[in-house]
C-alpha cells in the first residue's frame, strides 16, 4: 500500500479533472437531482478510496518496525539544474501519514455532505471539480519528500482556497465582493509564501540540497551558526503565519467566509490552515536549532490565539465566530510548536480537524436550514427544530471548550502543560485566559443559536432539519470528537508509552528533541494541579456564558454599553483590517498610480525622450530656415564655400 | 597658333567662367542662368584644350568631347524642365521658382 | 539523412512564402489567411525535423552552414544552433502560426500586405537567432524592425504612429551603438589574428583578450543595445506604446518573441563576449533588472487598460530574466532561459484573450468589463490559466523559471549580496495582486455593463484552437521541465564556463561591495 501512495494524490485529480471538464455535459446529460449524485459520487468516491489507501499504508506502516517506517516513493524528476535535482517523490512516514488520515478522512466527510449541503447550486459540478483540487494539492502538500513538491502543494492549495471563496463570485459579501475576499486571502497568503521561497533558497544555500531527508539529516549534523539556522527558521514561519493565519497575516481568514460552508470546514479549519503547524514541524530540527526563533513562534501564537479568542467574544455571525476561533486554535498549535511539542501540536491539529470541521458543518447545516442566515441574533431556540445538529454541535462545543474526556481536552492540556514546563507561568496564563474565552464564546454562541427566545421571523423562516446527508457526516466527525482524544491521554495518567499518538511521532522529532533537551523537573503534583485549575475555569466560562445567554440577556446588553470602546475595538476586529488599508494598500496603491506611473514613468522617463525628440526638433526648425528655397542662395553659397576650400587650399601649399 | 601665349587663353578662359558664374548668380530668367551654366562649361573646356596642345597630350581633348556630350544631355534634361517649369507657373523667372523652399 | 542546410532552409521557407503571398489579391481573403497560416506550419514542421537533428549533449554549435559572402571582410553567411537558440526558434516557428491564426477577424485592411510582414518578421527572428556572424546577426536584428514598424503602423490603434516611431527610434538607438561595437570588435580582432573578422566563433576568442577600459566601452554599446529591446528599466517606455498600438498578432509576437531577441542577446553576446565587464557591472545591471521587477509590477497595478497592464508586466517579468541572467549561476541562466520561453508562452496566452475580447466589444478598459464569467465561461477558464501561469503558480510554468532564477540568484557570487534576491522575491506578491486584480475585476463579480450580455460571446473552435497548444505547452513546462532544461544544459554551461574563467581573476579587481548582514556566510 505504501508503493502505491501516489494513487491518493492522483485520485482527486482524476476526479477533478473528470468534474471540471466533463461536469457541465454530466448535469446537462442527467437532468434533475441524479445528475448531481453522479457528480457528487464521483468527487466523494476518489477522496474515499484515497482514502482506503493511506488507512492501508498506515496499517501497512505501522507493521513495520520503528527504524523502517519512513518511505520514499519516487515517481519522476521534475527539476533538474546543476547541483539542484528535485523528484517528484512521496515521503510516506508518521507525520506525513497522520495528516494524510486528517486531509482524507475528513476531506470525504466533507465532500459528502457537500452533496447535500450544495444541491441545487447551478455550479455543483465546479464545486466539486475545485473541492478534488484541492484534496490534489493538499496531498502533495503532506506527501512531498521535498520543498519544492511542499511548495507546489502549498501553492496549490492557495489557489483552491482562491477559487472556493470566491466560488459564488456574484455575490456581495460584507463591504465588498466574495472575490475582493478571494483575491485578499491569495494574495495575504502570497505575502507569506514569499518568505517561505527565501527560506528555501537559503536551505538551498546551506545544504546545497531541497530534500527533506537529505536537508533535515544535515541540519542535525552540519556545523552551521545558529544565525543561519534563525533566518532559516523565522523565513519559514513567515509562510507558515501567512498559511495558518497568525499575527500579523490573519486577516484573510475571517474574509474566507466568503465561501461555501464546507470549504470554510475543509479548508478554513480542518486542513489548509494547518498547513504551516505541519510545516513548521516537518522542519522541526531547523526550529530546534534556533532558540530565539522558537520563542517567537510561541509568543506569536500565543498572542494570536488570545486576540482572535478576544474577537470571538462579540462576533454576531455564526462564521466569523467560528473563523477567529480557528485563528485562536492555531495560535495553540504554534504555541506548542514554539514550546518543543511538535507533537502536541500535531495532535491538536487532529483533534481540531475534527471538531472544528464538524461545528462549521454543523453550523452549515444551521444556515441551510435558517435559510442563509448567518446571524446569531436572528436565530434562538432551534434546539427542537434540528435535534441532530444541535446534539452534535454540542458534543464539538464541549470538545473545543476543553470539557473533560473529550478529544479536545487532552490536546489543549497538553499544549498548556508544555507552555508551563518548557515555558514559564506566563505563558499557560494566558494560555489559560484563551481557553477561558474560547469556552466562553463557544457557549455564547450555542446558547444564541440553540437555547433561549426564537428570534427570527416565523414567517418567512421555517426551520428544518437538513437531510441525512449531511447529518451522516456530522454524526461520524462527533463520534471522533467524543473519543479522537483517547489516542493523547496524559502521560501524567498513562505512563511514557501510553500516549500513543505522541510515541508513534516520536521518531520524527527525535534529532530535534537532542538539541533542545528540555524538561525542567516539574512533579507531576504540579501537571494535576493545572489540569485541575484549568478544568475549573473552563466549565465556570460555560457556567456563565449559559447563565447570560439563556437566563439573562440584559447582562451582556449592559456589560456591552458600559464598555463601549472595548466593544468597539473588539467588535471592529482591533480596526485591523482599517489600518492595513490605511498603511499599507492605499499608500501603494495611491504611489503606483501618482508617483510611479504618472510621474516617473510618464514625466519623467518618457518626458526624457520625448523632450530628446523635441529639443532636435527645435534645433532643426532652427536651422531649416536656411533653405530659403531661392536657387540663387544656394548658388551663392556653394560659390563661398567652393571660395573658400580654395583659399585653404592654396595658403596650405 | 604656337605666337598665341597659352596665359591669353587661360585668361579668357577664366573670364567667360566668371561670366558664367555672374550670369548664374544675377540674371533672374531661367533661361538665361541655363546658358551662362552652359558657358561655364565651354570656358573649362577651352582650359582643357589649352593644356592638351600644351603638354601635347591628347587626354585633355578626350575629356571635351566627354564634357560636350554631358553638356548635351545636360541641355536636353535642363530645358525639359524649364518648359514643363513653364507649363506648370507661366514664367520662367527662377525667384517664382521656390517649391525646394522648407 | 537530412544536411546541414536545414537552417538555411528554414529560413527560406518564411522568406519565399513572403514574396509567394504578394502574388494574391488582396480580395483572396480566406486564401491567403490558409496560406501565411500553411507556410508558418512548414516552417514549424522544419524546426521539429532540425530538432530531431539536433544533439542536447554536444556543447559546440550544431547544424551550423557556411557560406562566404563577402570574403575581403572575412563575412560569410554562417548560421547553426545551440540549446538555447534552437528553444528560441521552436518558440518562434510555434507561436508564429497561431498569432496568424488570430488574426482571421481582427486583420481586414490590406490582408495581403499583413501577412506579407509577418512572413517578414519571423525570418528575421529566426535570422537572429541563428546566426553566427556579427554582421549576419545585425542585418537580421535591423530588418525585422521593419516588418514590426509597419504592423504597429499600419494595422495599429488610434495612436499607432506615435507608437511605431517611438519603437523604430528607440530600438536604432540602440543597435547603431552596438554596430560601432561591432566593427570596433572586428577591427580589434584583425590587430590580434591578423585579419578582419566578424566570425562570433573567432570573436569569442578575441573578446576576452580587449584591454578592461575597451571592453567596458564595447560591452556598454552591446548592452544597451539589448536592454532597450528586453526592455530593462528604464529604457522601457517604448515598450506599453507598442503593445497597447500593436494589433493582437503584433503584441503577441512582440512579447513572445522579440523581446527575447534582447535577452537572448545577453546571454548569446554580452557574456562570452566581454566576460570581465559582464562580471564587473553584474550588480549594477541587476539593480535595474531588479527595480524593473518591482516597478513593472506596481506601475501595472494601477493600469485601467488591460493590454498597458500586460504590457507593463513584461518589464516585471523580463527583469527576472535579466537579473536570472547577470547571476550567472547555472541554476538562474537555466531559469532565465526558460523563464524567456514561459513569458512568450504566459503573455502570448494572455495578449491574444485580451484579444479576442477587444474583437467582439471594441474595448479594453478594465472598467467596461465585469461578471463575465456567466456570459463566457470557457474564456474565463482560459484567462485563470494564463494568469495563474503568469503567476508563476507551481505546476505551471512561470513557476520553474522564477523558482530557478531566485533560486539560482540567491546563491549568486557574481552578485555577491542576497538583497537582491529579496527584493526580487516580493515580485511575486505583486504579480498576484495585479494579475488576480484585474482579474477579479473583469470576470467576477455581477454583470454590470448589459452592453456586454449581447457583444461578447464565448470563445469559438477556432479561439480555442490556437490557444489549446499554448496552455498544453503551459503545463508540460510546469510538470515536466527536464525536456526544456536538457535541451539548454549543456550550451548554458559551455557559455558559464567562459565566463568563470575569468570571475575569479576579476573578484578581487571589484573595488565596491553590497554589504548586508548575510555576508557573514558568504566567505
Amino acid at each position: 500500500m505504501i508503493n502505491l501512495i501516489y494513487i491518493t494524490v492522483l485520485l482527486p485529480l482524476i476526479g477533478f479533472l473528470i468534474n471540471g471538464l466533463f461536469g457541465r455535459k454530466i448535469k446537462n446529460a442527467f437532468p434533475g437531482s441524479s445528475g448531481e449524485k453522479i457528480i457528487g459520487t464521483i468527487g466523494s468516491a476518489t477522496v474515499g478510496i484515497s482514502f482506503l489507501i493511506v488507512v492501508g499504508a498506515f496499517f501497512q506502516t505501522i507493521s513495520l518496525p520503528v527504524e523502517q517506517r519512513s518511505n520514499t516513493v519516487e515517481l519522476f524528476t521534475w527539476l533538474s539544474v546543476g547541483g539542484l535535482n528535485v523528484k517528484f517523490a512521496y515521503l510516506v512516514d508518521q507525520l506525513s501519514l497522520t495528516m494524510a488520515l486528517i486531509v482524507t478522512g475528513v476531506g470525504f466527510l466533507i465532500h459528502v455532505y457537500s452533496i447535500g449541503y450544495m444541491h441545487g447550486d447551478k455550479s455543483f459540478w465546479r464545486f466539486f471539480a475545485y473541492l478534488n483540487l484541492f484534496i490534489f494539492a493538499m496531498m502533495n502538500l503532506i506527501l512531498g519528500d521535498n520543498f519544492i513538491v511542499l511548495f507546489l502543494g502549498w501553492e496549490g492549495v492557495g489557489l483552491c482556497s482562491y477559487l472556493l471563496i470566491g466560488f459564488w463570485y456574484d455575490r456581495n459579501f460584507e463591504k465588498g465582493t466574495t472575490s475582493q475576499a478571494a483575491k485578499k486571502a491569495f494574495v495575504v497568503n502570497r505575502i507569506g509564501d514569499f518568505g517561505f521561497l527565501l527560506g528555501m533558497f537559503l536551505i538551498y544555500q546551506t545544504f546545497d540540497s531541497l530534500n527533506f531527508t537529505e536537508v533535515l539529516s544535515k541540519a542535525a549534523t552540519f556545523p552551521v551558526a545558529e544565525a543561519t539556522f534563525g533566518l532559516i527558521a523565522i523565513f519559514l514561519f513567515i509562510g507558515a503565519i501567512g498559511k495558518s493565519a497568525q499575527i500579523p497575516l490573519f486577516v484573510w481568514l475571517p474574509d474566507a467566509m466568503a465561501g461555501p460552508t464546507p470549504v470554510s470546514a475543509l479548508i478554513h479549519a480542518a486542513t489548509m490552515v494547518t498547513a504551516g503547524v505541519y510545516m513548521v514541524s516537518r522542519t522541526s530540527i531547523i526550529f530546534a536549532s534556533a532558540p530565539a526563533v522558537m520563542m517567537i513562534v510561541a509568543v506569536v501564537g500565543l498572542l494570536t490565539a488570545i486576540m482572535a479568542a478576544s474577537i470571538g467574544l462579540v462576533q454576531n455571525d455564526i462564521k466569523k465566530v467560528l473563523a477567529y476561533s480557528t485563528v485562536s486554535q492555531l495560535g495553540y498549535m504554534f504555541l506548542a510548536a514554539g514550546m518543543g511539542a511538535f507533537s502536541a501540536s500535531i495532535f491538536h491539529v487532529m483533534t481540531h480537524a475534527f471538531f472544528k470541521a464538524l461545528l462549521f458543518l454543523a453550523a452549515g447545516s444551521v444556515i441551510h436550514g435558517m435559510h442563509e442566515e448567518q446571524n446569531i441574533q436572528k436565530y434562538g431556540g432551534l434546539k427542537k427544530y434540528m435535534p441532530r445538529t444541535y446534539l452534535t454541535f454540542f458534543i464539538a462545543t464541549l470538545a473545543i471548550a476543553g470539557v473533560p474526556g473529550l478529544s479536545g481536552f487532552f490536546s489543549k492540556d497538553e499544549i498548556l502543560w508544555y507552555s508551563y514546563a518548557n515555558g514559564s507561568f506566563i505563558f499557560w496564563l494566558i494560555g489559560m485566559l484563551t481557553a477561558m474565552m474560547t469556552a466562553f464564546y463557544m457557549f455564547r454562541l450555542l446558547s444564541l443559536t440553540f437555547y433561549g427566545k426564537e428570534r427570527f421571523d416565523h414567517h418567512h423562516v421555517h426551520p428544518h432539519e437538513s437531510p441525512s446527508v449531511m447529518t451522516v457526516p456530522l454524526i461520524v466527525l462527533a463520534f471522533f470528537s467524543l473519543v479522537g482524544g483517547y489516542v493523547g491521554l496524559p502521560k501524567v495518567f498513562v505512563g511514557e508509552s501510553g500516549n500513543l499518538i505522541d510515541s508513534w511521532l516520536k521518531p520524527i522529532y527525535a534529532p530535534a528533541m537532542n538539541k533542545l533537551a528540555l524538561y525542567g523537573s516539574h512533579s507531576h503534583f504540579e501537571e494535576i494541579l493545572l489540569m485541575a485549575a484549568s478544568v475549573a475555569l473552563a466549565l465556570s466560562a460555560i457556567y456563565f456564558a449559559l447563565h447570560v445567554y439563556t437566563k439573562k440577556p440584559e447582562i451582556a446588553e449592559n456589560l456591552s454599553v458600559k464598555f463601549k470602546g472595548l466593544y468597539n475595538l473588539l467588535l471592529n476586529k482591533y480596526f485591523i483590517d482599517e489600518a492595513y488599508e490605511a498603511a499599507v494598500v492605499q499608500p501603494i496603491q495611491k504611489g503606483s498610480e501618482k508617483l510611479l506611473w504618472k510621474v516617473a514613468d510618464v514625466v519623467l522617463i518618457d518626458g526624457a525622450v520625448n523632450g530628446l525628440a523635441k529639443l532636435i526638433d527645435k534645433f532643426s526648425a532652427g536651422i531649416r530656415k536656411i533653405q530659403t528655397g531661392a536657387t540663387h542662395a544656394y548658388a551663392v553659397m556653394m560659390l563661398t564655400g567652393i571660395a573658400l576650400a580654395l583659399l585653404w587650399l592654396i595658403l596650405s601649399l | 597658333m604656337s605666337n598665341v601665349p597659352m596665359e591669353y587663353y587661360l585668361i579668357l578662359s577664366a573670364f567667360m567662367f566668371c561670366v558664367g558664374v555672374a550670369g548664374v548668380l544675377i540674371r533672374r530668367n531661367a533661361i538665361v542662368v541655363f546658358m551662362c551654366i552652359e558657358l561655364m562649361l565651354n570656358s573649362a573646356n577651352l582650359t582643357l584644350v589649352t593644356f592638351s596642345s600644351y603638354l601635347g597630350n591628347s587626354i585633355g581633348q578626350v575629356f571635351v568631347f566627354f564634357v560636350m556630350t554631358v553638356a548635351a544631355a545636360e541641355a536636353a534634361v535642363g530645358l525639359a524642365i524649364i518648359i514643363a517649369m513653364f507649363r506648370n507657373k507661366m514664367t520662367v523667372n527662377i525667384d517664382e521658382i521656390n517649391i525646394f523652399k522648407w | 539523412m537530412i544536411n546541414s542546410e536545414i537552417l538555411t532552409y528554414l529560413l527560406l521557407t518564411p522568406i519565399i512564402s513572403s514574396i509567394l503571398v504578394l502574388l494574391f489579391k488582396n480580395e483572396q481573403a480566406k486564401l491567403i489567411r490558409w496560406f501565411g497560416v500553411a507556410a508558418s506550419l512548414i516552417a514549424f514542421v522544419i524546426s521539429l525535423v532540425a530538432y530531431t537533428q539536433f544533439d542536447q549533449a554536444n556543447p559546440l554549435f550544431q547544424l551550423t552552414h557556411q557560406v562566404v559572402w563577402i570574403k575581403s571582410l572575412n563575412v560569410s553567411y554562417f548560421v547553426g544552433v545551440d540549446g538555447i537558440s534552437m528553444l528560441l526558434i521552436l518558440l518562434t516557428t510555434f507561436l508564429t502560426p497561431l498569432t496568424l491564426l488570430s488574426t482571421w477577424n481582427a486583420i481586414e485592411k490590406n490582408l495581403r500586405m499583413f501577412t506579407f510582414s509577418m512572413l517578414l518578421l519571423e525570418a528575421g527572428m529566426l535570422g537572429v537567432f541563428m546566426s553566427l556572424d556579427l554582421f549576419l546577426f545585425y542585418i537580421f536584428w535591423e530588418a525585422m524592425l521593419i516588418p514590426m514598424y509597419f504592423i504597429i503602423g499600419i494595422w495599429g490603434g488610434e495612436r499607432r504612429i506615435y507608437a511605431s516611431i517611438k519603437f523604430f527610434i528607440f530600438t536604432m538607438f540602440g543597435s547603431l551603438l552596438m554596430l560601432v561595437a561591432i566593427i570596433w570588435l572586428a577591427v580589434y580582432a584583425s590587430s590580434i589574428t591578423g585579419f578582419f573578422t566578424t566570425n562570433l566563433l573567432d570573436l569569442y576568442k578575441v573578446g576576452p583578450t580587449v584591454p578592461h577600459q575597451i571592453q567596458a566601452w564595447m560591452f556598454g554599446a552591446f548592452f544597451l543595445s539589448f536592454a532597450i529591446k528586453v526592455p530593462l528599466f528604464p529604457l522601457h517606455t517604448w515598450l506599453p506604446d507598442a503593445h497597447v498600438e500593436a494589433p493582437t498578432a503584433g503584441s503577441v509576437i512582440l512579447a513572445g518573441v522579440l523581446l527575447k531577441m534582447g535577452t537572448y542577446g545577453l546571454v548569446r553576446f554580452c557574456l562570452p563576449l566581454f566576460p570581465q565587464s559582464s562580471v564587473e557591472y553584474a550588480p549594477i545591471i541587476s539593480v535595474f533588472a531588479v527595480i524593473g521587477i518591482i516597478y513593472g509590477a506596481l506601475v501595472s497595478m494601477v493600469q485601467t487598460d488591460m493590454k498597458k497592464l500586460v504590457a507593463y508586466s513584461s518589464v516585471s517579468h523580463l527583469g527576472f530574466v535579466v537579473l536570472g541572467i547577470f547571476a550567472m549561476t547555472i541554476e538562474s541562466v537555466q531559469g532565465a532561459v526558460i523563464q524567456m520561453v514561459n513569458h512568450g508562452l504566459s503573455t502570448g496566452a494572455l495578449f491574444l484573450l485580451v484579444g479576442i475580447a477587444y474583437e467582439r466589444t471594441h474595448r479594453r478598459d478594465i472598467a467596461f468589463y465585469g461578471g463575465i464569467a456567466k456570459l463566457v465561461p470557457v474564456y474565463s477558464v482560459a484567462l485563470m490559466i494564463a494568469v495563474l501561469s503568469s503567476v508563476g503558480l507551481p505546476g505551471l510554468n512561470g513557476f520553474v523559471g522564477e523558482f530557478l532564477i531566485l533560486l539560482g540568484s540567491y546563491k549568486s557570487n557574481v552578485l555577491g549580496s542576497v538583497w537582491f534576491t529579496v527584493f526580487a522575491a516580493t515580485g511575486v506578491i505583486f504579480a498576484a495582486v495585479y494579475l488576480l486584480w484585474m482579474y477579479q475585476r473583469v470576470v467576477f463579480g455581477k454583470v454590470t455593463n448589459h452592453e456586454l450580455e449581447h457583444e461578447l460571446t464565448d470563445m469559438n473552435k477556432r479561439e480555442i484552437l490556437f490557444l489549446a497548444p499554448i496552455f498544453l505547452f503551459i503545463v508540460w513546462i510546469g510538470v515536466y521541465p527536464s525536456t526544456f532544461l536538457n535541451m539548454t544544459e549543456v550550451s548554458v554551461q559551455t557559455i558559464l564556463q567562459q565566463v568563470s574563467a575569468i570571475f575569479f581573476v576579476n573578484a578581487l579587481h571589484r573595488n565596491w561591495c553590497w554589504y548586508c548582514f548575510i555576508c557573514y556566510n558568504r566567505n
